[in-house]
């Protein structure tokens, strides 16, 4: 191994994305993230959009380093590219593309030069509802809900409580609004900005960013350290 | 003495605009022995005739299977046939290690194509002495396309390729209006009686021809030899009660028995059905 | 000051257990369905079984990216060697494979625990188990994963299997039925489960017989 190969490798994430929350609904499926970018501990960009429509079918959500999520989508570009370049009808659908990342993921892991992200894939394509995961390391797979970072620990008993197969577009966007309203509250690295994207069979929207409104007066929240005995 | 000073080699291209050596290839196709291909919306059928080079040897495979969904018979030389099923079967399983999802067989007919082109231009290399006809299934339903030694290639309805394959271009040009709505048992006979119109006379036999399947709920798969020759026998005994003549049908007849005969995705029951047909339409022969 | 940073590692392991029991004429092969990192659950309905050939199965748990690419390696070497010898592999030589496959990979290993079960060419079950980078052995009865330490002795003093030792060798094979050992694999994940909190969810197990595949399914703990 060069030393010039060394200095070319990802050690650590420089700017990062928070949690990804994503679920299945009656239509299809329904991506939530915030617009925060991180370096570090401090908020370096406030409006980067974190879902990505990938072709006719599917929709693409990333957590972790951004500028190789934005790689990703220069990948994704390519191959989207490609297959419509075929102009015989034929089209990657969901499955097709989060396979495809998952051999990307885990490709790059191998060479010990991971792409810093955890992708959600979602996606309709012939009726068939899609919802799936890869990470840094490549490890993949589907679920009616899932959830990045720290969703993982604070979205996802939310969704295993109320998730059910039948939620109608606005009970699902409820749903979302809880869990990011949570990560809002406990997740130092979200901000109030979020944006949530649905896809069905007849497309992608990624709707404009918004605010949750937040009640910041619970006496726990206002002195924190109230109940903590200690020297500090 | 008269000799041909532009088919030497295949980059050198003719005043005429031709290629001698590519013309050559597809020579070869017509020298090989035949196959045949033929496809309703849901199903397509692939037949050859085998031909043993002499009396002590056997023949050789002529159709090859290129994964669950895709499948070649070829005409012409069929070592480069070989060649060129494997190439097949390796991009089929390359792709599906990248999507989880077979190969649209138009995508590999282009990659197939551009294969044999490259051959047409390149001083140091000889063209493909195959032709291909491939069958298979994908989202955008059946297909049959013909793939031949220049990089050209034809998608299909049905086709003939090999010795004597005009017989059977005949007897499919006459019928492929029906073949969309055909059944699947209604296929495989065509293609049949189709591969008996390129033997001259000589009785269809199962052992001198292979048969495969793909479609809906059907992997591609050859037919063994004895479904063969039950299907063979079932509408040689009907045209042997009937005027063997081919051309007069009574049209009603042929579209009640495409109509009432799903595309049913069945295995086993396959012949029997078969056999039911031909006694409810006779005079196809 | 150490600076606080992000860290990785090519490996992880996502937990789960693997147990295949051959009989005379049988083989089951069971794992549980969740999958986890860490104390974190990431989805309770993942199999970690899967068909390799029409008599073979295989039960892997480790690190799923790994176990992933191992499966798709096996596959379409499966494929290739069908389009070649115009059958599907017997048990034995897909166990040859697999040991082949994962020692390709002696100096990065994939990182997965692999019991490979199935009938061999006779008809009688048979059970391969094996190590992450390919050591493998013929066993009547094994047990693989995070709870294999407490499956491997209940199944050990339930099943008895004579010492390999023995001269002339003794049948590997369990003497229990069918039904018996399928009420084996459901008593030992249920009792996994309750020590282990990488198995649990759900529990798949796979009947191979001479009649052909079955599935089963049975509930476990998802605390």
């Amino acid at each position: 191994m060069g030393s010039g190969a060394d200095s070319e490798r990802t050690l650590y994430p420089y700017v990062t994305g928070s949690s990804v929350v994503a679920i299945k609904y009656k239509d299809g499926i329904l991506m939530a993230a915030d617009m925060g970018g991180s370096y570090g501990s401090t908020l370096r960009y406030k409006s980067i959009e974190r879902l990505k429509p990938i072709g006719k079918h599917t929709l693409l959500g990333a957590s972790g380093e951004i500028s190789d999520f934005q790689e990703i989508l220069r990948f994704l570009d390519e191959l989207i590219l490609n297959d419509n370049m075929w102009d015989d009808g034929n089209s990657l659908g969901p499955k097709e593309v989060h396979n495809y990342l998952t051999r990307v993921m885990y490709n790059r892991r191998n060479k010990f030069n991971p792409l810093w992200n955890s992708l959600v894939i979602g996606g309709v394509k012939n009726g068939q509802k899609y919802l799936g995961m890869v990470n840094m390391i490549g490890i993949n797979f589907n679920d009616n809900h899932v959830a990045t970072g720290l969703g993982n620990h604070l979205a996802r008993p939310i969704l295993r409580d109320e998730w059910n197969e039948n939620l109608t577009f606005e009970e699902g966007v409820k749903l979302l609004e809880k869990c990011m309203r949570v990560l809002l509250y406990r997740d130092r690295s979200a901000v109030n900005k979020i944006q949530i994207a649905k896809i069905t069979e007849e497309g992608t929207t990624v709707f404009p960013p918004f605010s949750l409104k937040t009640y910041w007066e619970f006496s726990a929240f206002k002195n924190p350290a109230a109940s903590a005995v200690g020297s500090w | 003495m008269f000799r041909n000073q532009y088919d030497t080699d295949v980059t050198t291209w003719s005043p005429a605009g031709r290629l001698f050596q590519v013309e050559y290839a597809m020579e070869a196709v017509k020298q090989g022995s035949a196959a045949i291909g033929l496809r309703s919306k849901t199903h397509v059928v692939l037949a050859c005739v085998n031909k043993a080079n002499s009396e002590l040897s056997s023949h050789q495979k002529k159709i090859f299977k290129v994964d669950d969904h895709i499948g070649v018979a070829i005409a012409g030389l069929t070592a480069d046939g070989r060649v060129l099923s494997r190439f097949m079967r390796s991009e089929c399983i390359n792709y599906n290690y990248t999507f989880e999802s077979p190969l649209p067989v138009g995508r590999l007919v282009v990659q197939l194509a551009d294969k044999a082109q490259v051959c047409t231009q390149r001083s140091w290399k000889r063209p493909y002495g195959v032709g291909l006809l491939v069958a298979g299934l994908d989202e955008s339903g059946a297909h049959l396309y013909y793939n031949c030694p220049s990089g050209n290639y034809f998608e299909y309805q049905a086709f003939a390729i090999g010795s004597r394959s005009q017989a059977a271009k005949t007897y499919l040009e006459r019928r492929f209006g029906n073949f969309n709505g055909s059944s699947r048992e209604d296929l495989i006979k065509d293609a049949l009686i189709a591969t008996r119109e390129t033997l001259q006379g000589e009785k269809l036999k199962s052992s001198i021809c292979t048969v495969a399947v793909v479609g809906v709920g059907e992997p591609f798969h050859i037919l063994d030899q004895d479904t063969v020759q039950q299907l063979i026998d079932a509408f040689e005994i009907v045209s042997e009660e009937e005027v063997p003549s081919a051309e007069s049908q009574p049209p009603s007849e042929e579209d009640a028995g495409a109509g009432q005969a799903p595309p049913a995705d069945q295995g086993a029951g396959a012949d029997q059905g078969a056999v039911a047909d031909q006694g409810a339409a006779p005079m196809d022969i | 000051m150490v600076k606080e940073q992000a860290n990785w590692s090519p490996y992880d392991n996502n937990g789960g257990s693997c147990v295949a029991i051959a009989g005379a004429d049988y083989c089951v092969i069971a794992a549980d369905t969740r999958m986890s990192t860490g104390y974190n659950i990431l989805t309770r309905d993942y199999s970690k079984i899967c068909q390799l050939a029409d008599k073979c199965v295989m039960a892997s748990s480790g690190f799923q990216a790994d176990v992933n690419a191992l499966k798709k390696n096996l596959y379409a070497k499966h494929l290739i060697y069908q389009h070649q010898h115009n059958k599907q592999m017997s048990c034995p030589a897909m166990a040859q494979l697999l040991s082949n496959t994962l020692y390709y990979k002696r100096f990065f290993p994939y990182y997965s625990f692999n019991v490979l079960g199935g009938l061999d060419s006779e008809g009688k079950g048979c059970v391969f188990t094996y190590d992450a980078v390919g050591s493998y052995e013929r066993v009547g009865y094994s047990s693989q994963g995070s709870g294999s330490t407490l499956i491997m002795p209940f199944l050990d003093n339930q099943l008895k299997s004579p010492s390999p030792l023995l001269l002339p060798a003794q049948d590997a094979v369990t003497p229990l039925s069918e039904v018996e050992a399928v009420e084996l694999v459901k008593t030992v994940f249920a009792s996994a489960a309750e020590r282990d909190i990488f198995t649990g969810d759900k529990l798949e197990i796979v009947v191979l017989g001479a009649s052909g595949i079955r599935r089963e399914y049975m509930d476990l703990r998802k605390d």
